[in-house]
């Protein structure tokens, strides 16, 4: 292929000739040689004192290898899960978490005991046998019950429930509601979540005593994460450690951090001297992988009549679980960003942290912006309807203008154009007409409704400024582009992909950044030994980060290919002229050489005078923003009032990202963003029990995993508004579908039910709640928070 | 106690002996090799492990290896006799994948559908395809992949068209 703009093209992936031949290498789809397999023996229980364990039976069974306890893995693994300060530095407890369960089990599917065998046939049968003397002991399930003075604990060694208590104050919130004409309260609900990435977890660990190196292969979002702080359990340095992650079957936040099982694993290989490979059941998967969301919002907001949003005020109940998640206190990032695209005079959110008997939640795709996008569009929502205004209108009326733009929280929103995202939303729904629609079918006793959301988003995590301050690391991301002497490129970066499409974008970012072949260019991802630091894939930040610090690695190899320009033509530097990876003097462009040419010629003989060999460089990227993607979602959707039943007639999309590298990975970010948000809105609730804190979804039986039945077409456009934030005016995308998707859905499901007096419908708005809110008139029962005051 | 299976898979003749209670997928990726087909859940919900079993769609995660004793199973492996398979090629024109767990499944499934139904309303292939789960794409470019996919077989089915007349 000819040298040629790459930035912005719609090419297929390389990645996919591999996966839809069979011929993927997923963590389960790697065997090493006398290989065992672990299988975990978990709590029954929500909570409970473990009296004893035996594991004699267990030890005994065929096949079995060892079968091991606390006591066990505290012989090789020191340390706790870690938890980081993502945004809440001052936690009032940060209870450890020993990778196995000592003395008492605080969630249901905590491990307990590991069984390893030859295959995993004989470890699933021996993890039966493994005796466990349970005492139970009462399931703090409900939040606001957990938070009372003297209420039970969740653990016993604990002085509370109390995780954390911050309040985030943007501005003078008390003076923003003595000015308020009309205020409007809510309380809103963000049910728990499971992540469901199609393949689970699992790991192999090979531990070789005679190097004292060990080896982990590892379905992770984050390998040098995994690295470090799986390394450091094992009393190992990075130097004796190496985390090979291959394909990646989905993570959406739910692979971020180490686990358990990935310590386990690793003692367990140092315990038998054998490689030890574990593979999560997706029973497993649905109890002791990380979930999402599991907050409660009380939301009031204040405006003046003509429709001018004053203040928003609001406390944010997190469950955290029974243990902090690796990044946990990250969810109170919906604080900061609850504001969304409005002018507001303050903004004040308090965020409580609770431990309740429950799995961790920790991120889960957009964690944090979903929730707070969510409170924000209801709210506004809310507001326009005790206004009497469109909610069009009042979007408009409030939308931030000028850029870059402070948020109440000293967030700087890099660029945007929110009136030509709606505008355009608004063009290919055609909303007039859907509004006169709406009238008409209300005449025929049928309930149309028209949900809109505008969103801004926080991504590309993050700056060390900002990000230190609020998160308390600074989370660059690295790169090294080396040409080789014959001219193709290996590019080795920090991050990692896991379903991004990052080998087939990074080398449209190199082929232009170079001016070489995209044919020429291999990106490495995955493996530390050969990749430098980086901090890996999550808050859509792979390409504003890192791919930033592929760039700029091209552009210091670029300048290095000058300098030998200049040697080879016995030209001085500033007479060298480069396009597109050739180079040649001034005024003789028909003697050019191309950076393959220079390449070979810097690893040969002659260089000038203090001239390195050699083609290559190294970038750490450290941002110095956030970028700020941004949209306008609209959901159509018609009720049945005689079911409940919700059917979504369309879905528009308009996103704005910046610029673009590949658009049908975009869209496809985009399409896969708002099933996930389209199916919180309308389907998926972990349930569990609340007195015993059972969980009762836990299989695809129980827990609506949308399929192709349930999802409609997605109408999707966007509009470019560059990012100033970086050179290659890129956002983020990974997660804005999801961001968007549930305040649409729901403002339009509300709107549909408006005619029955209904003011807030909670998530997932199944059949039977939304029945039982059309027969109450709108009064679920179920909303204690829920009222209206109008003080003028 | 092991029995001796008698298998074709992906076009070879296989003789194997396997335990009774060995799953039909642990079978084609563990003791084969084969490991492009997936086990994406416990409960036969989301056709990661989908396989063809005498040219029909199965959840190779709920049938036994002894069940399909002197039956011929097609894998991903061996959907292509030639280059890719018009579906694989479908999904990777059409971005039908992300992560790429749950393709192959699809990719089965759907080829099942088309073998039955060349033409396929979009109706008919959420039909087709409503026992597969995919959580990256929405469903939207996979709907995508098997239109398109459906559309190059017949273009390739169809009798040469009889040359265009030029200019007129």
């Amino acid at each position: 292929m000819a040298v040629t703009s790459m930035i912005g093209a719609r090419i297929q992936r390389r990645e996919d000739p591999r996966l839809v031949t069979g011929h993927g290498t997923y963590i389960d789809d790697i065997t090493r040689p006398h290989m065992v397999h672990m299988a975990v023996v978990r709590s029954p229980y929500a909570h409970a004192a473990i009296r004893s364990i035996d594991v004699s039976r267990a030890r005994s069974a065929p096949g079995v290898v060892a079968a091991l306890t606390a006591a066990d893995f505290r012989t090789v693994l020191s340390g706790a899960v870690p938890v980081t300060n993502s945004f809440v530095a001052d936690k009032k407890q940060v209870p450890d978490q020993f990778f196995i369960a000592e003395g008492e089990v605080a969630y249901q599917g905590e491990p307990v005991a590991v069984v390893v065998a030859g295959d995993r046939y004989a470890a699933a049968d021996a993890a039966q046998l493994v005796h466990v003397d349970y005492e139970p002991l009462p399931a703090v399930m409900d939040l606001e019950k957990a938070m009372a003075p003297g209420a039970a604990l969740v653990k016993r060694d604990r002085p509370d429930n109390i995780g954390w208590d911050t309040v985030f104050a943007g501005g003078d919130i008390d003076a923003a509601f003595a000015e308020a004409e009309v205020t409007v309260k809510e309380r809103i609900t963000q049910q728990r979540l499971f992540p469901v990435p199609m393949e689970g977890r699992g790991c192999i660990a090979e531990f070789d005593e005679y190097d004292n190196h060990l080896t982990i292969w590892t379905s992770t979002q984050v390998p040098h994460f995994i690295r470090l702080f799986v390394g450091g359990g094992m009393g190992l340095a990075e130097s004796q450690v190496r985390v090979i992650s291959h394909d990646v079957g989905g993570g959406f936040g739910s692979k971020l951090r180490p686990y358990p099982e990935e310590y386990l694993a690793c003692g367990a290989s140092k315990l038998l001297s054998r490689p030890v490979k574990w593979i999560e059941e997706r029973s497993e998967n649905l109890v002791a992988t990380t979930h999402g969301r599991g907050q409660i919002f009380d939301v009031e907001v204040a405006a003046k009549r003509d429709g001018t949003l004053l203040g928003l005020r609001f406390t944010q109940i997190l469950d955290i679980g029974a243990y902090h998640g690796v990044f946990s206190a990250f969810q109170a990032v919906a604080c900061l960003i609850a504001g969304g695209c409005y002018g507001w005079k303050a903004v004040n959110g308090r965020s409580i942290g609770v431990f309740t008997n429950r799995t961790s939640t920790d991120p889960y795709r957009g964690a944090g912006r979903p929730e707070g996008t969510h409170l924000c569009e209801r709210a506004v929502d809310l507001m326009a309807r005790e206004l009497g205004m469109d909610p069009v209108e009042i979007r408009r009326k409030n939308f931030v203008h000028d850029f870059p733009h402070p948020n109440n929280f000293g967030l700087v929103y890099d660029s945007g154009d929110y009136d030509k995202t709606l505008n355009r939303a608004l063009e290919i729904a055609d909303y007039q007409g859907l509004r006169r629609r709406q009238q008409e079918m209300r005449a025929q006793g049928r309930y149309l409704g028209i949900g809109l959301c505008t969103y801004v988003e926080i991504c590309g995590l993050g700056p060390s400024g900002p990000t230190a301050a609020a998160a308390g690391v600074a989370l660059v991301e690295s790169s090294t582009v080396r040409v080789h002497p014959t001219g193709s490129v290996t590019v080795n970066v920090g991050t990692h992909a896991h379903g991004q499409g990052h080998d087939t974008t990074f080398a449209q970012i190199v082929a232009d950044g170079l001016g070489v072949p995209y044919e020429s260019v291999d990106i490495r991802h995955g493996d530390t030994a050969d990749t430098p630091f980086g901090y890996g894939t999550y808050g859509s930040r792979s390409l504003a980060v890192g791919g930033i610090s592929i760039l700029k690695s091209c552009q210091k190899v670029v300048e290095k290919a000058r300098r030998l320009a200049a040697h080879v033509f016995e030209a001085a530097e500033e007479d060298i002229v480069h396009e597109r990876g050739s180079y040649h003097v001034k005024g003789s462009p028909d003697n050019a050489k191309t950076i393959g040419e220079l390449a070979f010629a810097a690893h040969g003989a002659g260089l000038p005078e203090g001239m390195e060999h050699g083609l290559e460089a190294v970038t750490y990227f450290d941002p110095p923003n956030f970028v700020w993607p941004f949209g306008a979602h609209i959901c159509v959707v018609e009720v049945d009032q005689h079911t409940g039943a919700v059917e979504v007639q369309r879905y528009i999309a308009v996103d704005d990202c910046g610029n673009v590298i590949n658009p049908m990975i975009v869209d496809g970010q985009i399409h896969g963003g708002i099933a996930q948000g389209l199916s919180q809105a309308l389907f998926e609730e972990v349930r569990y029990d609340d007195e015993s804190g059972q969980l009762l979804t836990g299989t695809f039986l129980d827990y609506l995993v949308p399929t192709i039945a349930e999802m409609p077409h997605f109408e999707t456009d966007r509009t470019v508004t560059p990012s100033p934030t970086n050179e290659l005016g890129v956002k983020g995308i990974g997660e804005a579908g999801t961001i968007a998707a549930s305040a649409a859905v729901i403002n339009a499901v509300v709107d549909a039910l408006s005619p029955f007096g209904v003011r807030h419908v909670e998530m997932p708005a199944r059949p039977d709640r939304i029945l039982e809110l059309i027969h109450n008139g709108g009064g679920d029962g179920h909303n204690p928070g829920a009222g209206r005051e109008v003080t003028a | 106690m092991k029995r001796t299976i008698k298998v074709t898979v992906n076009g070879a003749s296989r003789e194997d002996e396997v335990e009774p209670r060995l799953l039909l997928v642990h079978y084609l990726r563990e003791t084969l090799g084969l490991t492009g087909t997936h086990v994406g859940c416990d409960t036969s919900q989301c056709g990661a492990c989908t396989v063809h079993l005498d040219g029909r769609a199965v959840k190779s995660c709920s049938l036994f290896a002894v069940q399909v004793d002197g039956r011929a199973i097609t894998t991903i492996e061996g959907l292509a006799t030639d280059g890719m398979h018009a579906l694989q090629q479908g999904f990777w024109d059409e971005h039908g994948l992300q992560c790429g767990f749950c393709t192959p499944g699809f990719i089965m499934a759907a080829a099942q559908l088309l073998a039955d139904n060349p033409r396929p309303t979009d109706a008919e292939i959420v039909k087709g395809l409503e026992g597969n789960l995919c959580r990256c794409t929405g469903y939207e470019n996979i709907m995508r992949a098997v239109r398109s996919a459906a559309a190059a077989t017949a273009a390739q089915a169809a009798p040469a068209a009889a040359p265009a007349t030029v200019g007129g």
